[in-house]
């Protein structure tokens, strides 16, 4: 709701109110608190929920992925591109895993899709590149961000 | 005038240009900080101590840009207009007392360029030729938004003129002269003696209200906040600079800072004494040269010295002033402005003249 007041005769003529403003000014200039970051130096915490960066969570330098195509399938980008092989021992997993990130659109569906928690999604949310790479399976496995 | 006389004269000239320039970068310098803590913020702190070279690198980045001219605009005028709105900013200085004097051997030494016998007269006919840069700027550059901007700022500073030059006409009649130094110097003079307390005759004791209208009127002069007409994003974007790029447009923005320093010196002039020392200062002078035992002639060059640091002073708390206030109050509405100029600032200051007539008659003051 609007609220009018009326300013009576004595405010009208300013310059005590003006006076007014301006101790308000001078003491956040003295007092006020900087409420900004220094960014290189500082940064934001934030949450662990935070979908930043992919990577894909290795056990003993085995990744966990299985290549059930389950994240490619749910990926509404259609950023994710999966080859699968098979190991000696009959196990199945991905020759290739390749995440287009100027794809994708972070919505972490994959995390959520995948069955081995293998896809995970990390705190990191500094990508910017002076070159179009697709990230492989290599660079996905080495950088796991902050969790 | 001998040649010892044109070499003081053209020191003096250099001295004062060159202290003019460096006050710009430190103004933008003041004005980013002041504004950054005023509103939770740091403002730039990367270069140098405290951020202080970031407006030596602003200048190396505008003189190192292209200097293109659009196609659309008059060339000679769009050339022209920057050096014309910042060769008055720094003539009006000229008349301005930044100390007393002093008589070295035969000589004496006058601490202001030249005190012409129209001294106020000189300040206003040179600063009221700034508008012409402001009309130029905006015609040449063919363009609505630049020729809206520069309308207003010449509607703003033509109608302020008034209430500005009638507001000066009370401390005229007080001082009875229009030489700067002769009202610098009148400002010695003690108005009331309350026990030990002196209050000497500034102009602020003897015309509070004609400060009040003269420094508003300055305000406005200027283009500074609250009435920053020229200038709006949301209504003409840059206003008449818009089509400036590089040092073009860094000259527009120095001649606004150096206008706000001259605005800042006149204010001190004519309503807070010039150059006169500030209370406690003359103790400190005597106290001074009796420690040291300092000869005739040192005790005046410690006094000249101390004037022109309380000058100093006064003008950087005015400067201060000019950011302080830019941060505090909102803008006004191009008709709001107008309204002030002429419906309030208007009669005050003939109201003003009229009790410092009736005054003057019945020798009040």
């Amino acid at each position: 709701m609007l609220v009018k007041s009326k300013p009576g005769l004595f405010q009208r003529f300013y310059v005590v109110e003006i006076l007014k403003g301006l101790a308000i000014t001078m003491r956040k200039f003295f007092f006020g608190k900087t409420v900004t970051i220094q960014y290189p130096e500082e940064r934001r915490e934030y949450s662990d929920r935070f979908r930043g960066m992919h990577y894909i969570k290795s056990v003993n330098g085995v990744e966990n992925c299985t290549a059930c195509m389950l994240c490619p399938t749910v990926c509404p980008a259609e950023c994710i591109h999966i080859e699968a092989g098979e190991r000696p021992d009959k196990e199945k997993y991905p020759v290739k895993f390749e995440i287009d990130s100027l794809r994708c659109c972070f919505c972490g569906m994959c995390e959520e899709a995948c069955p081995k928690d293998a896809i995970k999604l990390s705190n990191i949310y500094e990508m910017s590149q002076t070159s179009r790479e697709v990230y492989d399976k290599k660079f996905l496995m080495e950088q796991r961000g902050h969790k | 005038m001998d040649q010892l006389d044109w070499i003081i004269t053209v020191g003096k000239c250099a001295l004062i240009a060159f202290i003019l320039l460096q006050v710009v970068p430190l103004m933008v310098w003041v004005e980013r900080r002041g504004s950054a803590l005023m509103q939770n913020r740091l403002g730039p702190n990367r270069l140098g101590p405290l951020g202080l070279f970031q407006g030596i690198a602003d200048a190396v980045k505008m003189l190192f840009k292209e200097d293109r001219i659009p196609g659309h605009v008059h060339a000679l005028y769009y050339k022209l207009a920057p050096v014309v709105c910042l060769v008055p900013a720094f003539m009006t200085f000229a008349v301005i007392p930044f100390g007393s004097q002093i008589t070295v051997g035969e000589r004496v030494l006058n601490f202001q360029v030249a005190d012409l016998n129209v001294g106020l007269l000189y300040v206003f006919s040179i600063a009221s030729l700034g508008v012409y840069g402001i009309i130029m700027a905006g015609w040449s550059s063919n363009n609505k938004y630049a020729l809206l901007g520069s309308l207003r700022s010449s509607a703003q500073m033509i109608s302020y003129e008034l209430s500005l030059g009638l507001s000066v006409i009370g401390i005229l009649m007080i001082f009875s002269s229009v030489k700067l130094g002769d009202i610098a110097r009148q400002q010695g003079e003690i108005l009331l003696q309350l026990g030990p307390i002196s209050i000497p005759k500034w102009g602020i004791f003897v015309q509070p209200l004609g400060f009040l209208i003269f420094m508003t009127s300055i305000f406005a002069e200027t283009n500074r906040l609250p009435f920053d007409l020229p200038e709006g994003e949301s209504e003409i974007v840059a206003g008449y600079h818009l089509e400036y790029g590089t040092m073009q447009f860094g000259l527009f923005m120095m001649a606004e800072y150096i206008n706000m320093t001259v605005g800042a010196a006149m204010i001190t002039t004519l309503y807070f004494g010039g150059w006169q020392l500030l209370p406690g200062m003359s103790a400190i002078h005597a106290h001074l040269g009796d420690l040291l035992a300092l000869s005739d002639m040192a005790r005046e060059w410690v006094r000249v010295g101390l004037e022109i640091t309380s000058f100093t002073l006064k003008v950087v708390f005015f400067l201060w002033f000019f950011v302080w206030v830019r941060w505090t109050v909102p803008r006004f509405r191009y008709d709001q402005v107008m309204d002030l100029g002429w419906k309030v600032m208007l009669p005050l200051s003939l109201v003003n003249i009229f009790v410092t007539g009736v005054l003057i008659y019945y020798k009040v003051i």
